[in-house]
């Protein structure tokens, strides 16, 4: 039988719809998710099926929309709130950042806040400065939030579903270009933990841990030097960024000797550093052969003229000649 | 001893009356006590106290229901002991003690009990207000007949948060009592200084919702004016009101009063609620002068025996510093 393929947005929709068949208490809010569908048409149909109090247009008003499922949260429900671009939390951040994430710690644990704030984050869509940052370092420096980036159609839907059965606060940030790309998604119920990385690419000579829209570019790099250089590249996937899957990096690193990290975001205080000092700290740094590379997005807003654009954060290109660098 | 029904406005029991009248006494006491060992160095950090202010926050959750949602603010000792929370682990929290509401992790500012319908203190201005929001978005999608009792100040007023909520809970037609105390001053920002609209019970005309500004420090006026807005939130959506009030003491522990004259400081202390309260009730013969002042010794004697739970108490032992950063 051969395996259903669904897109990236598909597959968070069925997440979402499952979750709400199952759980009456999961409701979704948003602005113009409803009859519209969303800014990138990820919940077409659900207000059919489920009615506008479950599916529940909301005025633009990011931090009374962050704050209220936060407030819904603790008193009883599961919301899941989509922020229209991930650029747009700030407006909510204290709400996030200072509420939602805090409640249950400096309650003394006498709360629980299961929501979820899904949000599509990246570049590459011609949206400049305002609608195209990956800002996933500035929430996994807040305590208290679970922070979760999907590569695949596959891990979308099952850590949206983990993420939204989940106890705490989780910022699920989703990935504009991936949204119309197709990919394996079974038909059965199925959940990814919110701790556990993924191997998306076996390999011996270097270990690059990435995600989001970077770990189809990297995949491709990495075919591409196998074929041309017999590299073997292992992609490494840690999926949820906070809290990170370190020995599964780790023990990548222990096998190849090599490691370099590849985000969209800018580097400066970016989660590569993270990472680095991860491997630096553990018995990995002992097996390294070369010094840990990072490649990120330069330290510049996203700008709008589309070369400008597609030269701010990594590319194809300079993937491939930071692991030539590494490897040859 | 069986009383007859106090004559007037609002129809309370005579057991009512004195739970009123020993809550404000409680809130009083405990702020003096509290202040007490700010001034000999005995707990750290700061806080907040609405010494004079105890009238708005008992008459209003004195007209709740058994199962209604309350967000206090960073001046909340007075919400948190009207709602009806033990003295004990108030005082405990206060010093710091493993036996406090939050373990000894929150202090005054972050004192919660969302067992009992007690959404928090927020070290935020206005950062409550979208949860006591959402508070009421969860009881509508649950059915229930529920009110939420959200308390700000005057500061609050000019947030964003205030706007987006209040807007949010009139379009969703939530029940949620929006209160703020106007104690004619942030920190030391003047209302007035703040805002061109005197009568800030105005901004309720931007949301298409009622509002109504009252005399804050009339115990009987707030029961009675929160006991309608219950009525209508239930059936109509959000509800204004603005009690006028004044605090007695600074800001936080340390305060000069450079932005306020002694005499407005003496003006208002004529408006003292509390000896207004006892003036209510002995003037109409519900108590007698014997019978308030045996009240007012057991709230001594009841805050007494909080500071000596408080004292006595454990503090928290070191592995409770990582403890409930996460649910589950």
């Amino acid at each position: 039988m051969s395996e259903r393929e669904i897109t990236y947005a598909d597959a968070i929709r069925e997440a979402m719809s499952e979750e709400m068949r199952r759980d009456p208490s999961v409701f979704f809010m948003g602005e113009d998710i409803g009859v519209y569908g969303g800014a990138f048409g990820v919940s077409v149909g659900m207000i059919e099926e489920f009615g506008p109090e479950r599916v529940r247009d909301t005025p633009i008003s990011e931090a009374a929309i962050i704050g209220a499922a936060a407030g819904a949260a603790a008193t009883g429900t599961r919301p899941i709130a989509e922020i229209q671009f991930s650029d747009f939390i700030g407006i909510g951040i204290d709400q996030l950042g200072n509420q939602a994430a805090k409640m249950r710690y400096m309650f003394g644990g006498h709360a629980t806040v299961p929501m979820v704030v899904r949000a599509p984050a990246g570049s590459g869509t011609g949206a400049a400065a305002q609608h195209s940052q990956s800002q996933e370092a500035w929430y996994c420096h807040i305590p208290g939030l679970k922070v979760v980036t999907p590569s695949t159609p596959y891990d979308a839907k099952g850590l949206l579903k983990a993420a939204i059965r989940d106890d705490n606060p989780v910022v699920f940030l989703e990935q504009k270009l991936l949204y119309r790309k197709k990919g394996p998604v079974p038909e059965g119920e199925y959940t990814i933990p919110l701790s556990k990385g993924d191997i998306k690419r076996e390999g011996k000579d270097l270990t690059i841990v990435t995600w989001g829209r970077m770990v189809p570019m990297v995949l491709d790099v990495a075919e591409k030097l196998a074929a041309e250089r017999n590299y073997s590249i292992e992609v490494v996937d840690p999926r949820t960024l906070m809290p990170l899957d370190a020995q599964l990096i780790i023990d990548s690193v222990i096998k190849t000797g090599r490691a370099m990290v590849v985000h969209e975001a800018v580097k400066t205080g970016g989660y590569a550093g993270e990472i680095i000092a991860t491997i630096c700290d553990s018995e990995a740094f002992f097996y390294l052969d070369a010094p840990v590379r990072r490649l990120a997005g330069l330290d510049v807003p996203i700008p709008y003229n589309p070369e400008l654009e597609r030269n701010a954060v990594p590319t194809p290109e300079t993937i491939e000649k930071n692991i030539l660098d590494l490897l040859d | 001893m069986t009383k007859e029904k106090r004559a007037g406005k609002p129809d309370l029991s005579v057991d009512k009356l004195q739970d009123m009248y020993i809550k404000m006494l409680y809130t009083r006491k405990f702020e003096e006590k509290v202040a007490y060992f700010f001034s000999r160095g005995m707990v750290h950090g700061t806080t907040h106290l609405c010494i004079g202010q105890e009238a708005s926050a008992i008459g209003a959750i004195a007209a709740l229901e058994e199962g209604d949602w309350m967000a206090a603010t960073h001046r909340g000792h007075g919400h948190t002991i009207g709602k009806g929370l033990d003295l004990k682990p108030m005082m405990a929290e206060l010093l710091g003690k493993s036996t406090g509401f939050c373990r000894g992790k929150g202090g005054s500012m972050h004192i919660a009990d969302i067992t009992k319908g007690h959404l928090g203190a927020n070290g935020i201005v206005g950062g409550g207000i979208p949860i006591a929001t959402g508070a009421g978005l969860s009881v509508k999608l649950r059915g229930e007949e529920k009110a939420v009792l959200c308390f700000f100040g005057d500061g609050a007023i000019n947030q964003g948060t205030f706007h987006e909520s209040l807007n949010m809970a009139s379009v969703w037609n939530l029940p949620v009592i929006y209160l703020c105390e106007n104690n004619q001053y942030g920190m030391s920002m003047s209302q007035k200084r703040a805002t061109n609209v005197d009568d800030l019970s105005l901004r309720a005309h931007s949301y298409g919702i009622p509002g109504v500004r009252i005399d804050g420090n009339d115990i009987f006026t707030v029961y009675e004016t929160v006991k309608t807005a219950r009525e209508h939130v239930l059936k109509q959506g959000p509800y204004l009101i603005i009690a006028e009030t004044y605090r007695f003491m600074g800001h936080s522990k340390s305060d000069a009063n450079k932005y306020r004259t002694k005499d407005e400081i003496n003006q208002w202390k004529e408006k003292d609620p509390i000896p207004r309260m006892r003036r209510y009730l002995e003037e109409r013969k519900i108590f007698s002068a014997a019978e308030l002042d045996a009240i007012e010794q057991k709230a001594t004697a009841d805050i007494e025996e909080a500071v000596e739970y408080a004292r006595t108490s454990p503090d928290p032992v070191p592995e409770d510093l990582i403890n409930d950063v996460y649910a589950g």
